[in-house]
């Protein structure tokens, strides 16, 4: 519990008035968890502030009464990057959420960090334009969220993830200082802090304004869906396509559970009977795009394809991505809950990794349904419990975690967009030496040298990881620490 | 069909009548996709204001770590009820379901400060008893041909009477009652007969808009349907499940099954989208009657929107020009309540000479959700709005409206920004292109 919380909570309340300050607890309850609901934190005080100005005034005053302090957008974090896990104060942007200027001659956007990531498409539309980062959360996740955890999407085996389009930010330094970063310009001279900050979720500071690029529209897009009769052939044809050097703008997988559940949500014409099924899209000039639509249906083929279907048109299109978009969405439609993990493996490792957490599936007794980015190798088993059953999310961790190991084990990592967080900072080790990790320390003192912002995150805190309760419930970790 | 079963029924801060059922918290995996669809979040921008903080809080209560508290019942009465977020959820919570029955609960275990739960009252009795509506118009109808209005609301006095004074700016002008006086009971179908069809009048429909009433029992009788308009009908409770008054409600409810099963029809239609929601939903509100449960099953599955009726049964060829440049509004109760939204757009492209533009956000809620404008007139103005900008935006001489209490929002909403559009029901459209007769003061395209 903050210490003397009613003279901050004035204080704070005199920043950004009465209208944008919580604090008692039956309403700041909402704040305790985000994305992912098996880790649960109460702040001690959410304040909703309209400006940079008002940013910079609350962090002033957490910094000089060291409180803890944490920023959130949309609360649609898979890694619990934004709770509060030592209390304090919770700065929510979400207020923050105009999208400040638009320059189509440059390419690029100005937008505050609490603009949702598909508004700036749908501003931009008309015009042709469109904001390439499409994390499948777009429809509700921040930019400022973004930016933090340097989100990747569908389109990025062509297109690359957040902090390729981002040119310049406004940020508030943990001391309450607004300082700019980066330009307008693609590439400014000096140190790449635009790209030290990009991703380092929400530990570095408070972005207050971001400058991205938008892009033109290509000429042509095509999307196919291929159908497959197991996760083996549709995984051996993502690495034939890749192979064939070929790039498409997404290569996504979807297996059998993750079908039901879509189709059920959303109705977006996935085959409830196939095993696994891939959504490639390709884009760019249409000559070449038409010609790259034969290669790829022949690597399908090759590994014995069911049906290779075309979207007809852009309504067809849309509404194959509105699947596979609303895939972990949907998942309430099979199961309760659902523990989603998000490891990388090389492409090329796809085949066995699938068989590997198909046994441990069975192993557990617990389903898995797998919805991910083939084309960069990024995982998203989604396993899934019911938490009413009484250690059924204890072995839905365990599970997560030898899938996670057996990934580093092939070669790859813990996370490929969601963030280490708070979920997997006790895996760090598993990745770093202690010295990579004492290097990023310093890189992170630099920032933060208090570590009043975000604490708890990234790095590995060397205790035993506590286990939180089930979702929906008061976990564990609010209870370790205190906050009750 | 969800009922709660005997083992989930009531804990912690519910009562054991109607608790939320827990399987709507389960559907819930707190992916936040309905945050930017509900109206109040990006009105309000805070977390306890949308669908899946709502369902946090309940859900809170339901297991005993909360408790029903003032600011909890803040939040939950400023939800719309528009359920928006039931169409952007891809897990399908029936988030609906959940809000009627917090609601419920609150209503009989809060208490509200007295003068708050008198003016409830008030609001609620006189929207739903058709005696009191009938002694009211009458008297509203003085009062504004009278001139009274004129000198009450230049005299400044409203301003004394608080809320009852924002309300007198809520009022409509109140029509000529020969109109739905003159509603006959039963309406032969032209030509062939293709069903025989119970009609809802309504209440706030059969007393302030009865020439949408007449044109839909006139279009729906041109295209085939012998139209039954049962006298002893009343309220069918939309308005009270919405506020929580369920028991009252049910008892609407069966009456209202009551009637309908009585005059022997095919379908019951409605014009009004939140009352048809609401009796397609009968289901639910009754499912712990023994009696009436699987009635009620019965009857849900006889409700259409009257565009339902008509897309099923295409508008024939008597169609004639109307030359409008129209735009169509989303009722909530429409299109996130009954999924109807193709319906009433194919109805109007089949009307000659018709330009339908689209309303951007055109399933945004307007602000009037029943009696949210009553309740919470400064954060329904905003709703307003932006509903208003939008409009202006397609340079339409006509919005369309499927539910009285948006036509009623939206077109007071217009006459403060001095937009000289018209609001009319898609009926009466339909009605104008079978008579051919346009209304004066419309301009043509």
């Amino acid at each position: 519990m903050l210490k003397d919380k009613a003279r901050i909570v004035r204080e704070l309340g005199k920043i950004v008035g009465p209208n944008a300050v919580i604090c008692e607890e039956d309403e700041l309850r909402v704040y305790d968890t985000d994305g992912l609901t098996i880790f649960k934190a109460m702040p001690d005080v959410v304040v909703l502030p309209n400006s940079a100005g008002q940013v910079a005034e609350v962090v002033k005053v957490c910094h000089r009464e060291k409180v803890p302090f944490v920023a959130r957008g949309s609360g649609t974090g898979l890694s619990g990057g934004a709770l509060p896990l030592e209390g304090g104060v919770l700065i929510g942007l979400n207020r923050m959420n105009r999208i400040l200027e638009i320059d189509y001659e440059n390419k690029r956007a100005v937008v505050e960090p609490g603009v949702i990531n598909v508004w700036l498409t749908n501003a931009i539309a008309a015009r042709g334009y469109y904001y390439a980062p499409d994390p499948a959360s777009q429809l509700a996740c921040s930019i400022g969220g973004n930016v933090a955890e340097n989100s990747g999407g569908v389109r990025t085996p062509k297109y690359g993830v957040t902090t390729n389009h981002i040119l310049g930010l406004e940020v508030v330094l943990p001391d309450g200082e607004l300082v700019q970063l980066g330009g307008k310009t693609l590439d400014t001279p000096g140190y790449d802090l635009v790209g030290v900050f990009v991703g380092s979720e929400g530990t570095f500071g408070i972005a207050t304004k971001v400058i991205a690029r938008i892009m033109k529209k290509p000429e042509a897009v095509k999307t196919l869906m291929a159908v497959f009769e197991n996760l083996e052939d549709a995984s051996n044809a993502v690495s034939g396509i890749v192979a064939a050097g070929i790039v498409p703008v997404s290569i996504e997988m979807m297996d059998n559970n993750a079908i039901q559940a879509v189709e059920k949500g959303v109705g977006a014409g996935y085959p409830l009977d196939a095993g696994s099924v891939l959504v490639v899209e390709v884009d760019g000039p249409r000559a070449e795009v038409e010609a790259l639509v034969h290669p790829i249906t022949e690597v399908c083929e090759k590994n014995h394809v069911r049906e290779v279907r075309l979207a007809k048109d852009d309504a067809e299109r849309l509404l194959l991505w509105k699947g596979r978009k609303a895939a972990f969405a949907a998942m309430g439609q099979i199961s309760p809950d659902y523990y989603v993990q998000d490891a990388v493996i090389p492409r090329t490792k796809l085949p066995q990794i699938m068989a590997y957490i198909a046994d441990l599936s069975k192993k557990y007794g617990l389903r898995v349904a797998n919805v991910f980015h083939a084309g960069d190798g990024n995982l998203h088993p989604l396993i899934l419990y019911d938490s009413r059953n009484e250690g059924e999310l204890h072995k839905a961790e365990e599970m997560g975690s030898e899938i996670m190991k057996a990934c580093i084990g092939m070669g790859g990592s813990i996370t490929g967009e969601h963030g280490v967080g708070r979920e997997k900072r006790e895996y760090m080790p598993l990745m770093y030496t202690e010295d990579d990790l004492e290097a990023m320390k310093k890189v992170k003192r630099v920032f933060n040298p208090d570590g009043v912002l975000n604490p708890g995150k990234i790095f590995p805190t060397g205790a035993k990881d506590v286990k939180a309760g089930p979702s929906g419930q008061r976990g564990i970790v609010e209870k370790v620490l205190g906050h009750s | 069909m969800t009922g709660p079963a005997a083992d989930t029924i009531a804990a912690g801060g519910f009562d054991r009548i109607d608790p939320p059922d827990t399987e709507i918290y389960l559907d819930c995996v707190h992916c936040g996709f309905c945050l930017p669809t509900c109206p109040t979040y990006l009105v309000l921008g805070n977390e306890m204001d949308n669908p899946r903080g709502r369902i946090y809080l309940t859900r809170a209560i339901s297991e005993g770590r909360s408790k029903i508290t003032d600011r909890f019942v803040e939040h939950m009465n400023l939800c719309l009820l528009c359920r928006a977020c039931e169409t952007a959820c891809p897990s399908g919570v029936k988030f609906g379901f959940l809000m009627e029955a917090a609601r419920g609960q609150i209503e009989r275990n809060y208490q509200y400060p007295p003068a708050e739960k008198r003016f409830r009252d008030h609001v609620l009795r006189t929207f739903t008893d058709l005696d009191r509506l009938e002694t009211l118009t009458g008297l509203l109808r003085f009062y504004q041909q009278s001139g009274l209005q004129r000198l009450v609301r230049a005299s400044g006095v409203l301003s004394l009477f608080g809320r009852l004074g924002k309300m007198e700016a809520l009022l409509p002008p109140i029509p000529d009652q020969r109109l739905r006086k003159e509603l006959p009971e039963v309406l032969p179908a032209r030509g062939q007969k293709r069903a025989r069809v119970g009609f809802l009048a309504g209440c706030v429909q059969r007393f302030f808009l009865p020439q949408v009433n007449a044109s839909t029992t006139r279009a729906l009788a041109e295209n085939g349907f012998e139209v039954v308009t049962p006298r002893e009908q009343g309220c069918c409770g939309s308005l009270l499940v919405h506020e929580g008054e369920r028991e009252h409600a049910k008892a609407f409810a069966r009456r209202t099954i009551d009637t309908f099963e009585r005059a022997g029809v095919d379908f019951i239609v409605v014009n009004a989208a939140g009352c048809g929601s609401v009796m397609k939903e009968y289901w639910e509100l009754l499912h712990s009657d023994a009696v009436y449960r699987t009635r009620a099953e019965a009857f849900s599955q006889k409700v259409r929107d009257t565009s339902e009726l008509f897309a099923q049964t295409p508008a024939n060829g008597r169609l004639r020009e109307l030359p409008l440049k129209v735009t169509y509004h989303d009722a909530c109760h429409l299109a996130h309540g009954q999924k109807v939204r193709q319906q009433p757009r194919n109805l109007l492209k089949a009307i000659p000479g018709l330009q339908l533009v689209e309303l951007a956000e055109s399933d945004f809620c307007c602000g009037s959700a029943g009696v949210y404008n009553v309740f919470h007139p400064e954060v329904a103005q905003k709703f307003l709005d932006r509903k208003i900008d939008r409009i202006k935006e397609t340079g339409a001489e006509v919005v369309v409206s499927a539910n009285p209490g948006c036509t009623f929002q939206i077109e007071r909403g217009l006459k403060e920004r001095g937009l000289g559009i018209r609001v009319v029901h898609p009926m009466e459209l339909l009605d104008w292109s079978y008579r051919g007769a346009m209304p004066s003061g419309l301009r043509r395209i």
